[in-house]
């Protein structure tokens, strides 16, 4: 192996743009899993679905898959309210959520997965933009602008998501739903309702984490399957539903998969955040900026 | 009933499964059954942690793929016969389990899930990059036409997978009624009230890990010779990984008895639909009924058969009006 600097920098740089991408992905699954308790495994799911959506009005109508992303999220939202009213009702009310309810999303997973497969083939897809295919060069330095401008849209979404979370009234309800529904309900608040609003972003953020994941990389629906160990992985560091330790940790686990594959070759890239799931696991299920 | 009473009536029962497929004289069946009783070990060895324990384990296949592969490694040095390959299969499966379930049980729930995930995926990833068995490209084993007794080689593999099948359940049995049963079940319901009243709670998770881990492990050692060609996608396939949990599920996951069902309900559908409609479609099945039955009948079909045999229809409607939890704080 011949060590390059110039190599080095272009993983990094590379890794945290990525990373910035990662940390979109894990939004959704640090409100829901994080914040609310609720594990779904489907998250990757409705990402891929996002992806297929942005897909499909590209090549009809040749929109902008980021502008379509952001069109689509109230169906979005809708579904995940939806799907919250299922989970509640059949598993979280009766006090099943734990076996039964992870068996839900498992299923739910699949059904998307397999649904995908049947109407579209496992064939990659990919979508039109202009900023698909030109590169920005400083030096040695390459970035990608198929990278940078999901990597700079994600880091908006972040900053909208944080700022409704701490500033807005819904987004002060939802971190208090987190920490004691009684109080809440005591204060003439619907818990319920503020978990299926959360609920809801939470999947409205897969819209435009699956538009983003269309731009920078071809989709097929097994791709989400990768991205499930990813995102519970950055979740976890992350320090679980705390969405600046979910940045933090995206990040690292964009540069240290870049130097992975750049180094050691591609098809060691997913133990990679796989790996640092079971050692977080294993020595601080806190993670990196824990509650 | 004693275990050697119901083991003996599992072998006769066995056997005339394989007297019946013997008599249609086509291997198909052959090939289709291995597959629904491949489904019954993994499905009840699943049970063992899951139905149990209450621990859910997304990582069946690895499992799975880890006993097929121990195959093909020690079939690169030198080959031996299945019976011993199982065996072989069994521990180092049993020893991953054992090993998962140090690094992991002492988180509760979810996490464990996720972890069994992702030890699903760093295991695919060792073997596509261990060349020794193939790497990504997949490993050929080249299976005998025939084998001394049983005429053609499927029959042998059947009766081998019908072997670990009566054995699985039995096992299943066994913990179920024994000491070691009622500790699970301690788990399952409270495990902070289990450890608090001594029951020994990390060490009965490890035991159950290790043996359920085994189970799969011998369900795959088999496998590299029934489908000829290995490749880590089929043999890490969400498909194990989901129905090891979808046939517990649907068929009940508090007895032997439901992921028996389960297996055999659902492999033979399965089987038929691969045949009449498409290996798609049938894994969309698949799907729909495990949503279907988490959510409409959570306790599987033998809860189903349990309700229906201990009330009337009528008052079944009354007492889940009764049943619903804490009264709802108006808005």
């Amino acid at each position: 192996m011949i060590f390059s600097f110039d190599l080095l920098v272009n993983a990094i740089v590379s890794g945290i743009l990525i990373g910035a991408f990662y940390a979109a992905v894990t939004a959704g699954v640090t409100l829901s899993f994080g914040i609310l308790d609720i594990v779904n495994i489907a998250h990757p799911a409705f990402i891929i679905l996002g992806s297929y959506v942005a897909y499909i009005v590209n090549t009809t109508f040749g929109l902008d898959p980021i502008i379509t992303a952001i069109i689509v999220t109230p169906a979005f939202y809708a579904l995940g309210a939806g799907i919250y009213q299922i989970y509640y009702v059949s598993f979280e009310k009766r006090g099943q959520e734990s076996m039964r309810g992870l068996a839900f999303f498992f299923g739910l997973l699949f059904i998307t997965e397999v649904t995908l497969v049947l109407y579209f083939g496992v064939d990659y897809r990919y979508v039109e933009a202009r900023y698909i295919g030109p590169t920005l060069h400083f030096g040695s330095l390459d970035v990608p602008l198929r990278i940078l401008v999901p990597c700079l849209v994600s880091l908006l979404l972040i900053a909208v998501l944080q700022l409704v979370l701490t500033r807005t009234f819904i987004g002060r309800a939802i971190m208090a739903v987190a920490q004691d529904q009684l109080a809440l309900k005591l204060m003439a608040i619907d818990p319920i309702r503020i978990k299926r609003i959360a609920f809801g972003i939470s999947i409205a953020s897969a819209s435009l984490a699956g538009a983003f994941l269309i731009i920078i990389q071809p989709v097929e629906p097994s791709v989400g399957r990768e991205y499930i160990g990813r995102v519970f992985a950055i979740c976890v560091l992350g320090g679980m539903g705390s969405l600046p330790g979910t940045v933090i940790a995206a990040m690292l686990v964009g540069i240290v998969e870049s130097l992975t594959s750049t180094f050691y070759g591609p098809s060691w890239a997913p133990a990679v955040s796989f790996g640092f799931l079971l050692l977080t696991l294993a020595v601080r299920p806190a993670g990196l900026l824990g509650r | 009933m004693r275990s050697g009473l119901f083991l003996l009536i599992c072998l006769i029962v066995g056997g005339g499964v394989f007297a019946a497929a013997l008599a249609l004289g086509n291997d198909y069946y052959f090939f289709a059954g291995y597959v629904v009783l491949q489904y019954v070990v993994l499905a009840t060895a699943w049970n063992i942690l899951g139905g149990y324990c209450g621990y859910v384990n997304f990582g069946s296949a690895a499992f799975f793929a880890l006993g097929a592969y121990s195959t093909v490694a020690i079939h690169r040095l030198t080959p031996l016969p299945i019976p011993i390959l199982v065996a072989i299969g069994g521990i180092v499966s049993g020893f991953v389990g054992f090993g998962m379930g140090y690094l992991t049980l002492r988180l509760r729930g979810a996490f464990f899930a996720i972890a069994t995930l992702a030890l699903a995926v760093v295991l695919e990833t060792l073997i596509v990059n261990w060349d020794f068995v193939g790497g990504s490209r997949g490993a050929y084993i080249v299976r005998p036409e025939t084998i001394a007794p049983f005429g053609s080689y499927i029959k042998y593999l059947f009766m081998i997978m019908m072997l670990l099948a009566v054995g699985s359940v039995t096992i299943a049995r066994l913990i179920e009624r024994s000491r070691l049963g009622y500790g699970f079940a301690t788990i399952r319901d409270d495990e902070l009230a289990a450890e608090a009243s001594g029951v020994p709670t990390l060490r009965l998770k490890l035991i159950a890990t290790t043996i359920s881990g085994a189970l799969m492990g011998c369900a795959g050692a088999p496998f590299p010779y029934y489908i000829g060609y290995l490749q880590p996608s089929s043999a890490f396939g969400l498909d194990y990984a989901v129905n090891s949990i979808a046939m517990p599920l649907i068929g009940g996951t508090t007895s032997w008895v439901g992921p028996l069902i389960g297996a055999i309900l659902l492999g033979s559908l399965q089987q038929i639909a691969t045949v009449t409609i498409s290996s798609a479609v049938n894994l969309l099945i698949v799907g729909f009924l495990l949503v279907g039955f988490v959510i409409v009948a959570p306790n599987g079909i033998i809860g189903l058969v349990h309700k229906y045999l201990q009330h009337r229809p009528d008052d079944m409607v009354g007492r889940r009006r009764v049943s619903t939890d804490a009264p709802e704080v108006a808005p």
